[in-house]
């Protein structure tokens, strides 16, 4: 375990950059656990005589038109926003990479099956589907989770089945049925931590893709309703104010959500640098 | 070498593989056929090491799967001393208790071993699978496995990209030995490995067999190699066995055309400057639906007749232990069945 | 003719020191190699896995890996030294002087392209030969290389052709030009052993037939002793002996050569002849390596063998060696 963690500790030494992004994502992580103690304002407080005032010491990212504190906004955000992401990059993961490896390894009408149903899935605009799921499922939390959890799906039963197809004739499974493996341990117990790096490279990336995902969602009016503090809704409500000169009720949402999908992004290929074994010293 | 009953009886084994695409679910006419292995009939004493030799396409390895209950027979059956174990589907079979008493050590020890586990869980995987131990039990016995192969205690922490050529090749052997069985198939287990690392690992195989009792299957195309590890050696083309006998036998003096021509290329040292070469001209013939009627040989023999291609020939005694199929076998002595086919005696 | 009337070698090798910039420190892969090769005469680089044996036949063709660096030496051909020359010079020399073969036969055939095609194409660039009789050529070509039906064959794609087709199929083209000097490397792994007789023959009866000189690179002693004129024992990117065939196998001089016979199989006449060589190779990174990087596995050592530089000899019969202590 030791040898494990100073691995990890070399890693983000060396990349500085990717070491920032670890930096940046426990920094969001904290936000989302603690949130609303960090918060220096209720996030639905709000005080209509200091509506749209600037950055100041009193309100570091300024106030919205109902006056209510953007800072402790976008705290409080960060819960609902990640929460939102990591639930459905989960059931993506969870339900895609199981349904690629039956599909990969098993070949046949396993494969037939959910290559046509991922291939269904890929005909639609990404986006326009979600809209269309949320849409027609009802506009509510849940529902946007089981969007982009849809949406998501395909990366991972691609990926997963290409990894499967490569080594399902590699010498150690059939030296594990030697052994006395049955087929869905072979798949499970063998397979599946082998191609777990590049899995975990994909999760980070998708993470940030969902973040957008339900951002873009709220930005349209579906989903997530105000007065709910969430990075999306605070840009659609911000970008009305941009023209008249309030800037910063729509960039600091933004620079937020921007800064999270970054270090997702990077943090992708940190985890894959630790995770698999063939970079290990 | 005590019983007389042997270890495993191989008995008119085939493997046939469907080649081509069939359209529709079941259209009538039947598809090709690779005949990979193409009744096959052999033994292996308990203690005694055969060597099947071959050349690439000869089946040697669908042989060697096949008798690893990796795949099914088409036809024919494998006992292993009183169980019929081709009767079990090779997908079942690793829930049967016969599992363990045959095992295989593979050619790439790099490629069969999973890159994510480390050498002790390498190990142990036949244990966890086919064995009831305990955490303390089971250490046990990847150690006392590791021990035997002559791997450091060490390295059994490692990850197969941190081990050598040859380290890989013990934990290859130490997995297969884990659990005790009666055979090891040995498929190439040295032909990826430098010549020093070789030698090492042909004496271990050779310490091993002695120390746990073992017969082996040892499918090599390195002639040497099969002459110095192996009792009897078993020589293959085109799915069957075109010779069998005593190692040393064999090599001194080999019955049939296609050994003598294969052994015939084996560079010696010492030769220096060619020795005289039997050539096979041309290219093995197709395995895909061959002709029945015809010695798989025929065509780039050089003492074939008009009998060679009118019927398949039989398996004949040479000497006692030493078979050869065909009519024309090259016996060393003079007198009967020197150059004319003589009635069939099977032993 | 030099001056003891022995003609002038077509390649010297001298002093030639390589060594790889890697992340994990700088491999010292090459030292001190140096040897001669005649017209029509056959030599072998033996040596396991990691003794240079492959880096020196590709910094004689000069396709070295990028992260190689040549600290010393030179490699004169034909009167030219080939590190001196410019890459443009190199291209010209490559295909119509120099030619090498490759150990995968399959995987160094371009895949998308009929095989014709790929020696028409050598012919062209190198063989002044115009597009239209490079075609006919090429089937000749074929033909020149036993390869059956070679007029329908050059037509046909290197996955449809037997690893040993394959590989007379790359004969052919690195012989298209009839170049002075062929490089062998490892060019019959992978293949049956009737069909390496056969592509060995082959590669031996065209030699002789244009006389050219071969190198071939080789860990089977077995290929090397029954192919070849001189052999030359690499280990740990020193060359340890060079000598003519018979002479190397009567009696070896350097310990390494005794031991490598010793381990081959081909030699033993039972199990318990066979003798491993004990200890491993040297790690070519360490910045201590001794000077004799044998010395570490040697039974004969001193602690000459490891202060003083690397003592090479040449014996009176034209025989070297590198060794303090020959047997």
């Amino acid at each position: 375990m030791t040898a494990a963690l100073r691995h990890a500790g070399y890693v983000l030494g060396e990349n500085p950059v990717t070491g920032f992004a670890f930096a940046l994502f426990f920094l969001f992580v904290l936000c989302g656990v603690l949130g609303p103690s960090l918060a220096p304002y209720h996030p639905l407080a709000s005080d209509t005589a200091l509506a749209l005032t600037g950055p100041s010491a009193a309100h570091w990212f300024g106030t919205d038109q109902l006056g209510r504190d953007i800072f402790s906004r976008v705290v409080v955000a960060t819960r609902l926003d990640l929460g939102i992401a990591a639930t459905s990059v989960a059931l993506a993961f969870g339900i895609g990479t199981l349904l690629g490896l039956a599909a990969g390894y098993c070949g046949g009408w396993i494969d037939r099956i959910v290559g046509r149903v991922v291939d269904t899935i890929m005909a639609f605009p990404l986006f326009v589907l979600a809209m269309g799921i949320v849409v027609a499922l009802g506009n509510s939390v849940a529902n946007i989770i089981y969007a982009t959890a849809i949406i998501n799906l395909p990366i991972y039963a691609r990926l997963a089945r290409a990894e499967a197809n490569v080594r399902r004739d590699a010498g150690f499974v059939e030296a594990a049925r030697l052994c006395g493996n049955g087929e869905a341990r072979i798949v499970l117990a063998q397979l599946l931590p082998n191609i777990m790096p590049l899995m975990v490279v994909q999760v980070s990336l998708t993470l940030g893709y969902a973040i957008l995902n339900a951002a873009g969602l709220s930005f349209i009016g579906l989903g997530v309703r105000p007065p709910t503090a969430e990075w999306g809704i605070m840009v659609a409500e911000g970008a009305n104010f941009i023209v008249s000169g309030e800037w910063w009720v729509a960039l600091f949402p933004g620079l937020v959500l921007m800064g999270a999908v970054f270090c997702f992004n990077l943090m992708g290929d940190g985890l894959r640098d630790i995770v698999d074994p063939l970079r290990r010293t | 070498m005590s019983a007389d009953r042997p270890v495993l009886a191989v008995t008119g084994l085939r493997k046939l593989y469907p080649m081509g695409k069939m359209r529709g679910v079941s259209r009538g006419a039947a598809a090709s056929l690779l005949h990979a292995v193409d009744g096959v009939s052999f033994a292996i004493g308990h203690g005694e090491t055969v060597g099947l030799v071959g050349e690439s396409g000869c089946g040697k390895s669908t042989l060697a799967r096949l008798l690893a209950r990796l795949i099914d027979p088409t036809e024919g059956t494998i006992q292993l001393e009183d169980e019929e174990i081709s009767a079990v589907p090779a997908r079942r079979f690793g829930r049967s208790p016969l599992r363990a008493q045959i095992q295989m050590v593979f050619q790439d020890a790099t490629d069969s071993l999973n890159p994510r586990f480390t050498a002790f869980r390498a190990i142990a995987d036949p244990l966890l699978r086919l064995r009831r131990l305990s955490h303390a039990a089971l250490r046990a016995r990847v150690e006392e496995a590791a021990r035997l192969t002559g791997l450091p205690q060490e390295l059994l922490t490692r990850f197969p990209h941190q081990l050598s050529g040859g380290q890989k090749a013990r934990v290859g052997i130490a997995r297969a030995i884990a659990v005790e069985p009666r055979v090891l198939i040995l498929d190439e287990p040295t032909s990826a490995l430098d010549v020093s690392v070789q030698v090492v690992i042909l004496q271990l195989l050779a310490e091993l067999r002695q120390r746990l009792d073992l017969s082996y299957l040892f499918v090599s195309h390195d002639l040497n190699v099969v002459r110095l590890l192996c009792d009897r050696i078993l020589v293959m083309y085109l799915g069957h066995i075109v010779e069998s006998g005593p190692a040393g036998r064999l090599f001194a003096a080999p019955a049939h055309p296609y050994t003598q021509a294969l052994l015939s290329a084996v560079p010696k040292i010492g030769s220096c400057g060619r020795q005289q070469r039997i050539g096979l001209p041309g290219e093995p013939r197709s395995p895909i639906d061959p002709a029945p009627d015809i010695c798989p040989f025929y065509g780039r023999c050089s003492r074939a007749t008009e009998l060679c291609k009118s019927a398949m020939p039989p398996l004949r005694d040479i000497a006692p232990g030493r078979h050869a199929v065909c009519y024309f076998p090259i016996v060393e002595a003079a007198g009967a069945g020197a150059d004319s086919p003589v009635a069939v005696a099977i032993a | 003719m030099s001056p003891d009337n022995k003609p002038v070698p077509l390649l010297a090798v001298e002093d030639l020191a390589v060594e790889f910039r890697t992340r994990s420190g700088t491999v010292q892969a090459l030292d001190g190699i140096g040897f001669g090769l005649r017209r029509g005469e056959t030599l072998a680089l033996v040596g396991e896995s990691g003794s240079g044996k492959s880096v020196t036949a590709y910094a004689i063709m000069g396709i070295l890996d990028p992260a190689a660096r040549i600290t010393s030496g030179r490699i004169v051909f034909g009167g030219l030294d080939l590190l001196q020359a410019g890459e443009k010079a190199m291209a010209e020399m490559r295909g119509r002087e120099l030619a090498i073969i490759f150990q995968n036969p399959r995987t160094a055939l371009n895949p998308i392209r009929p095989v014709g095609r790929q020696i028409a194409d050598i012919l062209i660039r190198h063989g002044n030969v115009t597009a239209a009789q490079a075609p006919r050529r090429a089937v000749e070509m074929l033909a020149k290389v036993r390869i059956p039906d070679p007029q329908r064959r050059a037509a046909a794609y290197p996955f449809e052709l037997s690893g040993g087709m394959c590989q007379r199929v790359m004969i052919a083209m690195a012989l298209a030009c009839e170049p002075a000097l062929l490089i062998a490397d490892e060019p019959t792994t992978g293949l049956d052993i009737t069909t390496q007789a056969v592509i060995m023959d082959l590669i031996a009866e065209l030699a002789a037939s244009q006389h050219m000189a071969t190198l071939l690179i080789t860990h089977d002693l077995g290929l090397a002793s029954e192919y070849c004129d001189r052999i030359a024992v690499m280990h740990a990117g020193h060359l340890v002996e060079m000598a003519p065939t018979p002479l190397l196998f009567a009696a070896p001089r350097h310990p390494y050569t005794a031991k490598l016979i010793a381990a081959t199989p081909a030699e033993a006449s039972h199990l318990g002849r066979l003798a491993a060589i004990p200890g491993s190779l040297p790690d070519l990174r360490r910045a201590d390596l001794p000077a004799c990087r044998y010395s570490e596995r040697c039974e004969r050592v001193t602690s000459d063998c490891q202060e003083m530089p690397l003592l090479r000899l040449t014996a009176a019969d034209g025989r070297q060696f590198a060794c303090r202590h020959p047997l």
